[in-house]
């Protein structure tokens, strides 16, 4: 399994679960885990997915899901779990 | 499994506090290169680099983005040049021209530098040191990566005088030769008492010859981390103070062990070093004085700082050695002068002297480090300093150094502008007391007594 952590930060809106959870699903890519909340009209989002039935690169991924942020009005990033991991277990 | 909270941590140390990776640097042997015509050695130096480090830049992006790390700087060591030229160069030109090399490949592959324009002479220097030691004005001035290091002294052998008086000239002939643009090439020139042999920050590094063919060392940072960690605890006594700071490091030094591991996976290279550094920027919010401050000091440089430093330094020390399975280096906090902002300032302020400075390279790394002084101080007022420095380092057992650039033409009161990572700085007053005849003696200071420590 190749756990990736996808953080979404932004103003809430309408959707964004949606357009998030339509492009993973549409890539192979799995949910483990999703946590959200919202603090004074900001969204805040963390998923744990597995990345290992997706056919593109973590780069492509990465890249796309920016952009999909950008579309929506939220900050999307992608990284290996492994640097939380790290950092906080030991 | 990993929380919201621990992700959001990791992410605003990234984006709001410059969590980085200030280097990942390849070391490469360059002993199998040696070849006694200079065309040939030249080229084997050419291959060999090109070939190892084809990939790095690549890889250390990759890693970046795989993370959502920044890794700063992407760098190589190389084996002293006066070892693997010594055989073909014949000249100071012929050593220059290596550099030229060094640079070609630097450029070729697209590191921001390449450390090892070396001489290793704590005890005596060859022929072929002295000639590559003449040749670092022309070298620098006609290179842009290129850094140079002198190891001049060590604890086991003591300081090699006639080396540091042969520096104090060279320090002043580099910044001579690199005038146009504000003496800059003492910005990549660096003397050492008992310089390791992997470290991986410039302009220092050096492939050194107990190492193995090539290696990947990595260079940690994250002052901004330790500052904002420091925030919450103010007031605190030095328990809590001390805790914070040695956890907040284990977590910084933790991102550095996973990015070398991946790297040495990644380029198919061991693993060698983490460097457990505090090494600051001219960013706002990336400085080690900085975080003296938050300890409870006015700026960098009023009394009690040697202390607050010592004890971040060995804070430092202690969380990161857990969390990271090999350490070397230099390992410490950082302290250089024209890199920080918050030294700057107290600069600016008055309340930081050169004499300060050398006080807290007793307990810190490395050493008075890119400090700019007055375009006239004489040669041999450099070399006093240098030894100064290297006899801190020689009787503490620690690695010191000493890169100091004196701006031609320029004087106390005026600045100077470097650039990038390199930064900017007010020229500081030199004491204009003469040490000439102390380093006219020419020879050798002894090497210690290691016992009856007082």
């Amino acid at each position: 399994m190749k756990k990736t952590i996808i953080t979404v930060v932004g103003k809430d809106t309408v959707g964004i679960i949606a357009k998030v959870c339509t492009y993973l699903a549409d890539n192979g890519i799995n949910i483990l885990d999703i946590s959200q909340t919202i603090v004074q009209g900001y969204f805040n989002m963390m998923m744990i997915v597995d990345t290992s039935g997706m056919e593109k690169s973590f780069g492509d991924m990465a890249d796309q899901l920016t952009a999909l942020g950008e579309t929506i009005g939220v900050a999307i990033k992608c990284q290996k779990e492994e640097i939380f991991d790290k950092m906080h277990r030991i | 499994m990993i929380n919201l909270h621990e992700v959001t941590e990791t992410n605003k140390m990234i984006s709001e506090e410059n969590l980085d990776v200030r280097t990942i640097t390849l070391g490469i042997s360059l002993l199998d290169c040696i070849d006694s015509d200079l065309e040939k050695l030249k080229s084997n130096i050419y291959r060999k680099i090109y070939d190892a480090a084809k990939d790095l830049v690549k890889t250390g992006e990759e890693i970046s983005r795989e993370f959502g790390i920044p890794i700063v700087n992407k760098r190589i060591s190389v084996t002293p040049i006066a070892l693997a030229g010594g055989a073909a160069c014949k000249s100071e030109e012929d050593f220059a021209s290596v550099a030229r090399t060094l640079d070609q490949v630097a450029k070729d592959v697209g590191v921001n530098f390449i450390g090892g324009y070396s001489a290793l002479v704590s005890k005596g220097m060859t022929p072929a040191d002295t000639m590559l030691i003449r040749s670092i004005p022309k070298a620098l001035s006609s290179t842009e990566r290129v850094c140079a290091s002198v190891n001049l002294g060590s604890t086991r052998t003591g300081i090699n005088m006639d080396a540091v008086k042969l520096m104090g000239e060279i320090v002043r002939s580099t910044a001579e030769y690199t005038k146009e643009e504000d003496s800059l090439g003492c910005a990549k020139l660096v003397v050492f008492c008992n310089a390791p042999d992997d470290n991986p920050f410039m302009a220092g590094a050096f492939h050194g010859v107990t190492e193995a063919d090539k290696i990947i060392n990595v260079g940690v940072s994250g002052p901004g981390v330790v500052k904002t960690a420091l925030e919450k605890v103010r007031g605190e006594n030095f328990e809590v103070l001390c805790e914070t700071i040695k956890r907040t490091a284990f977590k910084v030094t933790r991102v550095g062990q996973l990015v070398a591991q991946e790297a040495s996976a990644m380029l198919n290279v061991p693993f060698g070093i983490v460097d457990l550094s505090l090494a600051p920027t001219p960013a706002v919010g990336d400085s080690v004085a900085d975080i003296l401050c938050e300890i409870g000091l006015e700026y960098a440089g009023a009394p009690g700082t040697t202390a607050a430093l010592a004890l971040l330094n060995d804070q430092v020390k202690k969380g990161g050695v857990m969390a990271s399975s090999y350490v070397g280096g230099l390992s410490g906090a950082f302290i250089p002068v024209s890199e920080d902002q918050g030294m700057i300032n107290a600069v600016q302020a008055g309340a930081l002297t050169l004499e300060k400075l050398e006080a807290m390279t007793c307990v810190c790394s490395v050493g008075l480090d890119m400090i700019a002084i007055p375009g006239d101080t004489p040669a041999s007022t450099i070399s006093g300093i240098i030894a100064d420095e290297m006899a801190i380092g020689m009787v503490n057992q620690k690695t010191t150094a000493v890169r100091i650039i004196p701006v031609i033409g320029k004087d106390v009161g005026e600045k100077v502008e470097f650039g990038g990572l390199l930064g900017y700085a007010p020229i500081m007053p030199v004491n204009p007391f003469s040490c000439q005849a102390f380093i006219d003696r020419g020879g050798r200071i002894p090497a210690p007594i290691h016992s009856f420590k007082n």
